[in-house]
């Protein structure tokens, strides 16, 4: 059976709307069952979502609200299909249910997404910044962010500056 | 005497592996727990090369981002073009002309080859074999060569382009890139003499590493560390693009699930990969290089300089960027590390609303400490080697 007809079937109530492009089908869920719903992909004969391709978000600020999307980009290896979920972020709201626990690979994917957008993913073993440092202020990727990055510098830039003026100042022979 | 009856005290060591370090291929940085020589806990740290590139490609038209794609896996650059050109590709909803379609697979299957004998040379290298090394940089470079025989550029070549390749290849190229062909697998079998059989090899990379065919799926791994534990998964085959669904090659696939069968499934794909260079080499048809698609390809440099049209349309591209139809795309693509795939959102404007690059490197650093835990030290090296990871497509 057709993977969408499934999703259709069985969970009415959480799809919010489903979109097709170029072929490639993708369901807009509520944030609430994403948990469940993946188990099911993932467990489900027939449909056997085994492989998490991709776990990203999107921020939609000023365009869609709620303002952001996580995307869980499924591929099943042995029926060769693919669904990409999104599940929806509300800025207030701003955490999801971690599926580290389903697929090991969503671990460091969250980790990247909450590096970048923000999004608290709840029950991630270990959810930290990963490609930032981490005491760095704000949230890369999100659309309010400036290309330029803030107007002044990172703290850990000034104390390697700092520590370079007090270096030099420092008298060697004495 | 007392002091015998005493036992003897130990305790954890705690040692910072990198960023700095020849052995991590490139600025990875590992912290390890130790009880004696075996790794209790392995804590990857990234992001010592992040330069935005999400970022930066929002802000640029889907022309001139692709420059930034070859800054991701740097070794194999022709791959992560392939890859970023057919996204874009399927998104505008344009087909490339056949002979552009050969001609980057092509390049593809070349750089698949560059980039496993760089894996190959420094794998053997960190693990202590100083001679396959010396060879594969020999071979490396006769592919240097035919890149910048072909585009001008060694390294960073951004030859593939939306709609096509950049220019045609010349006869001269062919002939030269024919007889690498012929030449190169017993080259190949060069290798194999030194490393397949050697005891130490396999002493340092039979049973290391192991992980199953199951957990191997559920960490999201692709390409060859994917296919070492047996998994026949290959975007080639599963969703072919390019001319990849005229050519024939097999999968190789491994059984035991450690660093021994993912180095033999490495060496098979680049036997694998020169009979599609030879195959394409041999069909190559002729015609043009670039898709037919005012709206959505640069014209020729010769007419934008002649032709006042060409002129226009060049200007509109280059500035405002193409009008591209509103939706999102995924397009995975088999590069040498595992899957690159590139997901654009559209918003109808000549730029991406969101540009994101799923990068095989970044998933097969995450699996660093399932590999090493629990395993002696000096086996950590074999396992960075065995994954392929090359750090500045990991960081992005």
């Amino acid at each position: 059976m057709e993977p969408l007809q499934v999703i259709r079937e069985e969970f009415t109530d959480d799809i919010i709307s489903v979109s097709e492009f170029r072929g490639q089908i993708s369901v807009t869920l509520r944030k609430d069952n994403v948990f469940e719903i993946s188990r099911f992909l993932r467990d489900e004969p027939g449909l056997n979502f085994n492989l998490l391709r991709d776990l990203c978000g999107v921020d939609y600020l000023g365009i869609k609200e709620p303002r952001f999307e996580v995307v869980y980009n499924l591929y099943s290896i042995p029926y060769r299909h693919s669904i990409m979920v999104k599940a929806q972020v509300p800025e207030n709201d701003c955490r999801i249910k971690s599926v580290t626990s389903l697929w090991a690979g969503a671990n460091w994917h969250e980790r990247e997404c909450f590096d970048m957008f923000g999004i608290v993913f709840e029950g991630h073993p270990d959810l930290r910044r990963i490609l930032m440092p981490e005491d760095w202020e704000g949230y890369p990727l999100r659309k309010d962010y400036p290309v330029k990055g803030p107007e002044k510098e990172w703290s850990g830039f000034l104390n390697v500056l700092d520590k370079a003026k007090r270096f030099r100042e420092f008298d060697w022979h004495g | 005497m007392d002091n015998t009856e005493k036992p003897f005290e130990t305790r954890e060591l705690t040692i910072s592996m990198g960023p700095q370090h020849p052995a991590t291929h490139g600025v990875l940085r590992l912290v390890l727990n130790l009880d004696g020589e075996t790794v209790v806990k392995c804590t990857p740290y990234v992001g010592y090369l992040h330069r935005g590139i999400e970022k930066l490609g929002e802000n640029r038209t889907y022309f001139s981002a692709l420059p930034l794609t070859d800054r991701l896996d740097y070794i194999s650059s022709m791959n992560n073009n392939v890859g970023y050109v057919n996204a874009v590709e399927k998104l505008f909803g344009i087909e490339a002309p056949d002979r552009a379609k050969f001609i980057r697979t092509i390049v593809a299957e070349m750089g698949r080859i560059s980039s496993h004998i760089i894996w190959l040379g420094t794998h053997v290298l960190d693990i202590g074999a100083t001679t396959p090394f010396l060879y594969a940089f020999r071979e490396r470079e006769t592919i240097m060569d035919l890149f910048e025989m072909l585009c001008g550029a060694r390294l960073t070549v951004s030859y593939p382009r939306v709609g096509g390749v950049r220019n045609d290849v010349s006869q001269e190229f062919v002939d030269k890139l024919y007889e690498f062909v012929l030449d190169f697998p017993s080259k190949i079998d060069d290798y194999e003499t030194l490393v397949t059989e050697n005891r130490i090899w396999k002493e340092r990379t039979v049973g290391i590493g192991v992980i199953s065919a199951e957990e191997a799926i559920n960490w999201g791994l692709t390409g060859g560390t994917l296919r070492g534990s047996g998994v026949n998964y290959d975007v080639r085959k599963h969703a072919p693009y390019d001319a990849y669904d005229r050519v024939e090659f097999d999968v190789p696939l491994g059984k035991n699930c450690d660093c021994y069968d993912r180095y033999l499934v490495r060496i098979e794909e680049m036997r694998q990969a020169n009979r599609i260079i030879k195959q394409c080499v041999e069909k190559l048809p002729a015609g043009p290089v670039m898709a037919d698609a005012p709206k959505f390809t640069l014209p020729p440099k010769d007419l934008v300089l002649k032709d006042m049209e060409h002129l226009i349309q060049q200007f509109v591209l280059i500035t405002k960027g193409p009008t591209v139809p509103e939706g999102e795309i995924y397009v995975g693509t088999e590069v040498p590390k595992g899957e690159l795939g590139f997901y654009f959102v559209s918003d109808g404007t000549g730029r991406p609303y969101r540009m994101r690059v799923r990068a095989p490197s970044f998933v097969h650093a995450s699996v660093l400490p399932r590999l090493c835990e629990g395993g002696f030290i000096a086996d950590v090296i074999a396992n960075i080697g065995t994954i392929d990871i090359v750090l500045g497509e990991c960081d992005r």
